[in-house]
């Protein structure tokens, strides 16, 4: 072996073992917060947790429940609002994939999809919140929504153009009208699909923050009116992280780890789901 | 063919798609709207000041967008590398069957909320940080990068988590992008001899344009990137090339402030900022989307007219 050709080797090797270490470097801090979230947040979940009202700043005990039913309630609303607009609208560009207005949707999905999640909650506090002088749940719904929309039109579209056109074309030969075609035959056909794409939308949107503090604020009280200011796990979270009491810091830990609960039974559930519908439909 | 059910079929969908169009035009409408009264009170002398006192009534947003840029880039020259061996290591390297999990485990990174990347960074990164900047030796603190006493709360805390927080989007569109290089390119390297430095190098240069668009997609994370950040850089508008030091971002700023903004004008400030944010984000995500669709959608028809389904399975 040359010396040339023992330099090529070695500066081969080097570079397999950087692109070894960097997963290994990126799986470090998975680790790490995962380790945390879990050590920390089971010292301090309890059954309280999810059915006792905050307690009085500074007094230990207490729990989430009105942060859990506001999450529920504001992502629920969010989901309301993003589903139908997400799934016809990825119906519209896979439907009409070559047109110019198809390519303008899709850029707009993009964007939004791109757009600072802080931001959405300025405009949704100016849409929303300002004309009626109002934190609301709702307008927490409507941040929410804006932010599924694209998550949900994309998955839809790319979803639907992985159905065989044959079937478009069977059910269009048998005479039935292009609506008929596309909800009874296509949309049913990737179904499976589609819902997990909402699942992990929706677990995605379950853990944002930023779009809530200006739209649905927090509450200190157990409400469900949807013109009311609303607590959520993340905002409560991010209150009682920046505060000084210790017991306050262990109520946080535990609704991070209620929080990472959800998104990885989401991606896990979704894992599998896409997984069983890999091996029905082998590409 | 011309039924007019079809009409109505499409014009409906397509009505929803219309929304999602309206949404993205009245997000840059309703910000302009509501920043008017500081877009004309200031003008451009917002983003060249540097004095942020709402309680005088001054408004310079200069620290903010220092602070978001600096932080962004400070996190992507951590990342980028990183995310692209990831991506090599996922794509070229590792054994079929490790693949799967490796891609969850990092495409777990991105699932994981921002606000419990914060709660992490407060309690456990910042403490961490700390007393690395105070074992830090004096005799390197002349270095402007280290100047200043340590906080823990500050740039390096904020740079480390969000390159956490983006090396996931960076490394998966990166690995979409290396799909699309032909496998016959690679064999080609290999059978003239190459090492797998040289056969994957050469992938990479064929695919530079879809590289710099994955960096970039990362960057506009990063920019946008609001709770974590909000939690550990220690929000102080002042500007500084000081890894160690407090600084702020634009979207801290907000999350910090906009409930407690009174003042019209200072409200109208923060939403300038808002709007400023809006289209740096989307200028740059545009951008990073261009140059990954010019990689990947050529090389997509490519591969279904020329390569065969077995040699793309062997790679």
């Amino acid at each position: 072996m040359t010396a040339g050709t023992r330099r090529r080797k070695f500066v081969s090797s080097l570079f397999v073992a950087f692109c070894a270490a960097s997963v290994l470097l990126a799986l470090v801090p998975l680790a790490f917060v995962l380790f945390f979230v879990v050590s920390q947040g089971v010292q301090s979940l309890n059954l309280a947790f999810f059915t006792h009202m905050p307690a009085p700043t500074g007094e230990a005990g207490g729990g989430m429940a009105n942060a859990i039913v506001g999450s529920l309630i504001i992502v629920g609303l969010g989901a309301l609002f993003a589903i139908p607009v997400g799934i016809l609208s990825g119906v519209y560009m896979s439907e009409y994939a070559g047109t110019r207005f198809a390519s303008l949707v899709r850029f707009a999905a993009d964007t939004l999809n791109g757009v600072p999640s802080i931001v959405i909650g300025v405009f949704v506090y100016g849409i929303a919140v300002l004309p009626f002088k109002q934190f609301s749940a709702f307008a927490g719904g409507l941040a929410l929504g804006v932010m599924m929309i694209p998550i949900i039109a994309r998955t839809t579209e790319e979803l639907l153009l992985l159905v065989p056109g044959t079937m478009r074309e069977g059910a269009l030969a048998l005479g039935a009208t292009h609506a008929r075609a596309v909800f009874t035959v296509v949309v049913p056909s990737a179904a499976q699909g589609i819902m997990t794409g909402i699942v992990l939308a929706i677990a995605r949107i379950a853990g944002e923050t930023a779009p809530l503090l200006f739209t649905s604020l927090n509450n200190r009280f157990f409400t469900t009116k949807l013109t009311q200011p609303i607590s959520s796990l993340t905002v409560q979270v991010y209150t009682y992280a920046s505060s000084p009491y210790q017991d306050q810091h262990r109520q946080a830990w535990a609704g991070a780890l209620v929080l990472v609960a959800i998104v990885l039974t989401c991606s896990l559930l979704a894992r599998f789901a896409t997984r069983r519908l890999e091996s029905l439909n082998p590409r | 063919m011309k039924r007019p059910e079809n009409l109505v079929f499409r014009l409906g969908t397509g009505l929803f798609g219309l929304v999602l169009v309206l949404v993205v035009v009245a997000i840059g409408v309703e910000l302009s709207r509501q920043s008017w009264l500081s877009i004309q009170k200031f003008g451009l002398n917002f983003w060249r000041t540097e004095t942020w006192d709402p309680v005088a009534g001054e408004f310079g947003a200069l620290p903010f967008i220092w602070g978001t840029l600096y932080s962004s880039i400070l996190s992507l020259l951590i990342a980028a590398p990183i995310a692209l061996g990831i991506a090599i290591f996922i794509s070229e390297l590792c054994p079929n069957r490790l693949k799967p999990a490796l891609v969850f485990l990092t495409e777990l990174l991105a699932a994981i909320p921002s606000i419990v990347y914060g709660l992490w960074g407060i309690f456990v990164l910042v403490p961490a940080v700390r007393a690395f900047e105070v074992s830090f030796p004096q005799s390197l603190k002349w270095i402007p990068l280290f100047s200043g006493p340590p906080f823990g709360l500050g740039m390096l805390a904020a740079a480390l988590i969000l390159a956490v927080m983006v090396i996931p989007f960076t490394s998966s569109v990166a690995r979409e992008v290396l799909k699309s290089v032909p496998v016959a390119q690679r064999e080609g390297a290999y059978a003239l001899g190459a090492t797998r430095f040289e056969a994957i190098s050469a992938a990479l240069f064929y695919a530079r344009t879809g590289i710099v668009g994955a960096v970039l997609l990362g960057f506009g994370r990063a920019l946008g990137e609001t709770m974590a950040v909000t939690m550990v850089i220690g929000n102080n508008p002042r500007i500084s090339l000081s890894l160690f030091a407090p600084q702020h971002t634009m979207s801290a700023v907000l999350a910090n402030e906009f409930t407690e903004a009174a003042e019209p004008l200072y409200l109208s400030a923060l939403i300038e900022i808002g709007l400023v944010l809006f289209v740096i984000t989307l200028v740059v995500n545009s951008l990073s989307r261009l140059l990954i669709w010019s990689m990947a959608r050529p090389a997509r028809k490519a591969a279904a007219t020329t390569v065969v389904p077995a040699v793309e399975s062997a790679a």
